[in-house]
């Protein structure tokens, strides 16, 4: 095993081992959401609107449940009544009310003996519908005479007056923002939108449930929180939410889509009508698109000042997002608040609007809103620095935020690594690379907040001194290696000697989803400080055995020792040696901890792209791409680069081809991989990274997140490319080759 | 008395003011004093709210807090 060199002072950490799941995975080994099968099973099937906005008149199921096989069909009169705020918002994604509010929205289902009956037997189940007007575009959505999507949903901050599907207001800033644009010699303000994206996992949405009669049930499904969902679930389906026992399968992708439910309390209530009997539910890729949530599409002002050494004085955004038909669902908080983060200015003021439009109830995708705001500022803040003749990458530097400096959403920044990453970046090769023809070099900086949150861990010493952890955050980005190098690193033992399970909810207290980049940072503390937990445990064991007072014991590469007076006087007793003996001198030894993880760190990240553009065509080409990002500490390194590489590509897919395209009727027309475009394989070079490490002083081994931050300047980065490459500014995305090639053909006209 | 700096969207809640002064030693005490002194805090705070003590997220309720303390209550922010 390869020891990384820039992280000398650890034996483990900083190395590159193989990975826990790596064999189940190439081998087919591993069981995903639709891999359980039980005995009794059904098969579940479920009726979507075929309508963006429609009032369900009457549901008539009785042709289906006259099949033979067909055991239960479930509507919304099997849910209970009375929910309020999210709860509710949850029920009604997961099947429709009185009104279906989106194309693909839930409005019956149906559990039969196969798949095919019950696919057979919804089409069977006739839906009445008298059809809506409907609105998808987030600025046709904010007009006064917008078509309302659901009336009385817009929460206490929005103002009386304001157009009806505009549900809540967001306003902050400090500084004199009139002064600070006096001050600059040069002032530019856009106007910029980007698509919906969906997260785009491989793997669809899949479970199988089961509950009876009595409010007990269980489910193995394929999420990134297995306690969230057993909350969302009960409190949709009116039980207990101990009565429901989750357990998580492997992961084939979540990306902040897999943190909330959505087909889960059908399979759960169509169980439950069927007298308990288990009931799978896979979603179709089709399914996936028009039902599950995808981020937000937003339109946004920008304006900037900056002096002609491009230094910023001052800053303003307005951004509008549509996250679906609910409240709370698109992240134009968190958008606002990423917007100017990056940067050092002394005047900032920020309003954003969530706008309800009749589109899927959007989910976290992530570094949720960061990349919608990156694309605008980043893409303003480069066009002033060509206008200025100035280079883009210093301009970044010169306003880069650090330690000590108030951040753009309030409070002063702790230990941040932005000013490492664009030193490091400037230093890249990459950057002496010489660009020909068609072809251009886009810069771009990007921040992520990161995330502690509620998180339980358990460790126990095995028999053979081989230790197990008890996880609760399912392994979406390679958390089990990083969890098994630290722990094997506090205890002192070798990496192979630690087995990392992610378990069900029955099995330790409520953990937060793996989510927000917090599985390496905070379920890695709370398994720091278990396996602490039990050296103090293991020490005591061999005070006993040795007869002395325990504080004169230490523990050291793997073994309790003599210390003090006594050092030297009992050879050391290796955790082999105390495992083999506790059974009969005090039991079981384990190593607990739980907590709402505190002290995260912010990660920065900065882009560098070379682009060609067929000027013939419009296409884009990734010639070189370049992410350098600050990891605090790289546990795993391999899986750090994994994640800078993989939130590029999700990147490069949503600046480049991806995008919602929806018919005047409403209806999503791309649901299929086919014509939704991401990223493959052959479509891109290699992604080269660049760790940066300035530790953050919140985790043991300087932990920050990193699996958020990578996605946020590939937009703006590319958008930049293409500018330089074409001469063609593009202020909305995706920049799909039609696109291009009418900007340059416009600017030729020009 | 500590000092909490608010987002400027709650001043309407706050009399237009958006650096509030409560009587804390910890953060829950904080944010008890907030809703009592500004009752129309009440839904946001339960809503969730992040709070950032000298630059740093925080989410115990017995975290202490101090007049010394920058303590600003921003967006609550989880991630995907």
């Amino acid at each position: 095993m390869a020891k990384d060199e820039r992280t000398t002072e650890f034996r483990l950490i900083g190395t590159r081992p193989n990975r826990p799941d790596g064999l189940d995975k190439v081998t087919g080994r591993a069981r995903y959401g639709a891999d359980m099968t039980l005995p009794g099973m059904l098969f579940a099937a479920v009726v979507r609107s075929p309508h963006a906005h429609a009032r369900i008149l009457k549901i008539d199921a009785s042709a289906a449940l006259a099949l033979d096989g067909v055991k239960a069909v479930v509507t919304r009169a099997d849910f209970p009544t009375g929910l309020t705020g999210e709860d509710w918002n949850l029920q009604e994604n997961s099947m429709a009310g009185d009104v279906a509010l989106y194309d693909g929205h839930a409005v019956a289902a149906v559990a039969a003996t196969s798949r095919l009956l019950a696919e057979d037997a919804a089409k069977l189940i006739k839906v009445d519908y008298e059809v809506l007007p409907h609105v998808i575009d987030v600025d046709d959505a904010i007009r006064p005479d917008a078509p309302v999507v659901r009336t009385g949903a817009a929460d206490h901050s929005v103002p009386a007056g304001s157009p009806p599907n505009v549900v809540k207001c967001v306003d902050f800033g400090h500084g004199d923002i009139e002064a600070g644009f006096a001050a600059a010699d040069l002032v530019r303000e856009h106007t910029y939108k980007t698509e919906a994206t969906h997260q785009g996992y491989i793997e669809p949405h899949a479970c199988v449930a089961q509950l009876g009669a009595d409010g007990k049930g269980e489910m193995w499904v394929c999420t990134q929180g297995q306690w969230y969902i057993r909350r969302m679930c009960a409190a949709v389906l009116g039980i207990d939410a101990s009565g429901l026992r989750v357990t998580p399968s492997e992961i084939g992708g979540g990306f902040g889509g897999k943190t909330i439910i959505f087909m889960e309390p059908l399979a759960l209530a169509l169980s439950r009508k069927a007298g308990g009997r288990p009931v799978k539910l896979v979603m179709s890729r089709s399914d996936v698109l028009r039902a599950t949530g995808p981020t937000a599409s937003a339109s946004m002002d920008v304006k900037l000042g900056m002096t002609k050494d491009g230094k910023l004085t001052a800053a303003k955004v307005n951004f509008r997002m549509q996250g679906g038909a609910f409240l709370g669902a698109s992240p134009v908080g968190e958008a606002l608040s990423c917007a100017l983060a990056c940067y050092d200015i002394p005047a900032v003021q920020h309003d954003g609007v969530e706008v309800l439009a009749n589109r899927p109830k959007a989910a976290a995708y992530r570094a949720p809103g960061s990349p919608m705001a990156a694309f605008a500022v980043e893409s303003l803040l480069d066009e002033m620095c060509h206008e200025l003749g100035l280079d883009p990458l210093d301009v970044r530097l010169k306003n880069a935020v650090h330690e000590g400096v108030k951040a753009s959403y309030g409070p002063t920044y702790a230990k941040i690594g932005l000013v490492e990453v664009l030193e490091a970046t400037k230093a890249h090769p990459n950057l002496l690379a010489k660009l020909g023809p068609n072809q251009g070099r886009g810069i771009a900086s990007g921040f992520w907040f990161n995330h502690g949150g509620e998180t339980s861990v358990s460790l126990a010493i095995g028999e053979d001194g081989t230790v197990t952890v008890s996880a609760g955050t399912p392994d979406i980005g390679g958390s089990r290696a990083s969890l098994a190098l630290m722990v094997a690193e506090t205890l002192g033992i070798e990496y192979e000697a630690v087995r990392v399970n992610i378990v069900e909810t029955g099995a330790l207290g409520v953990n937060e989803p793996s989510h927000g980049s917090r599985a390496t940072f905070a379920t890695g503390k709370a398994a720091v400080e278990a396996a602490r937990q039990a050296i103090g445990e293991m020490c005591r064991r061999a005070a006993k055995e040795w007869g002395i007072e325990e504080e004169a014991v230490v523990w050291k590469d793997g073994a309790a020792m003599p210390a003090g007076p006594n050092a030297g006087q009992f050879p050391p007793m290796t955790i082999a040696e105390i495992g083999a003996k506790m059974g009969g001198n005090g039991g079981p030894i384990s190593g607990h901890h739980e907590t709402n993880a505190e002290g995260v760190g912010a990660s920065f990240g900065a882009h560098v792209v070379d682009v060609e553009v067929d000027p013939e065509t419009g296409r884009t080409t990734i010639l070189r791409y370049l992410v350098v990002q600050d990891a605090g500490r790289a546990i795993h390194p391999a899986y750090v680069e994994g994640q800078y590489q993989g939130g590029a590509v999700q990147g490069i897919g949503w600046a480049l081809n991806e995008e919602y395209v929806y018919g005047a009727n409403g209806r999503l027309q791309n649901a299929v991989f086919l014509d939704y475009r991401i990223p493959v394989a052959s479509d891109l070079p290699m992604i080269d990274t660049v760790i940066v490490e300035v530790p953050n002083p919140g985790h043991p081994y300087g932990v920050r997140g990193v699996g958020e931050t990578g996605i946020t300047p590939p937009l703006p980065a590319i958008a930049n490319a293409v500018a330089m490459a074409t001469g063609a500014r593009i202020r909305s995305l995706p920049l799909s080759p039609p696109k291009v090639l009418a900007a340059i053909k416009a600017k030729g006209r020009g | 008395m500590v000092k909490v700096h608010l987002w400027s969207g709650l001043r309407r809640f706050t009399d237009g003011v958006e650096l509030v002064q409560v009587q804390a030693d910890t953060v829950g005490q904080m944010l008890d004093g907030l809703v009592a002194a500004h009752p129309g805090l009440g839904p946001v705070i339960a809503a969730g709210v992040s709070v950032s003590i000298d630059g740093v997220l925080t989410a115990s309720r017995f975290g202490a807090v101090s007049e010394a303390n920058e303590i600003y209550l921003i967006q609550r922010i989880k991630g995907g």
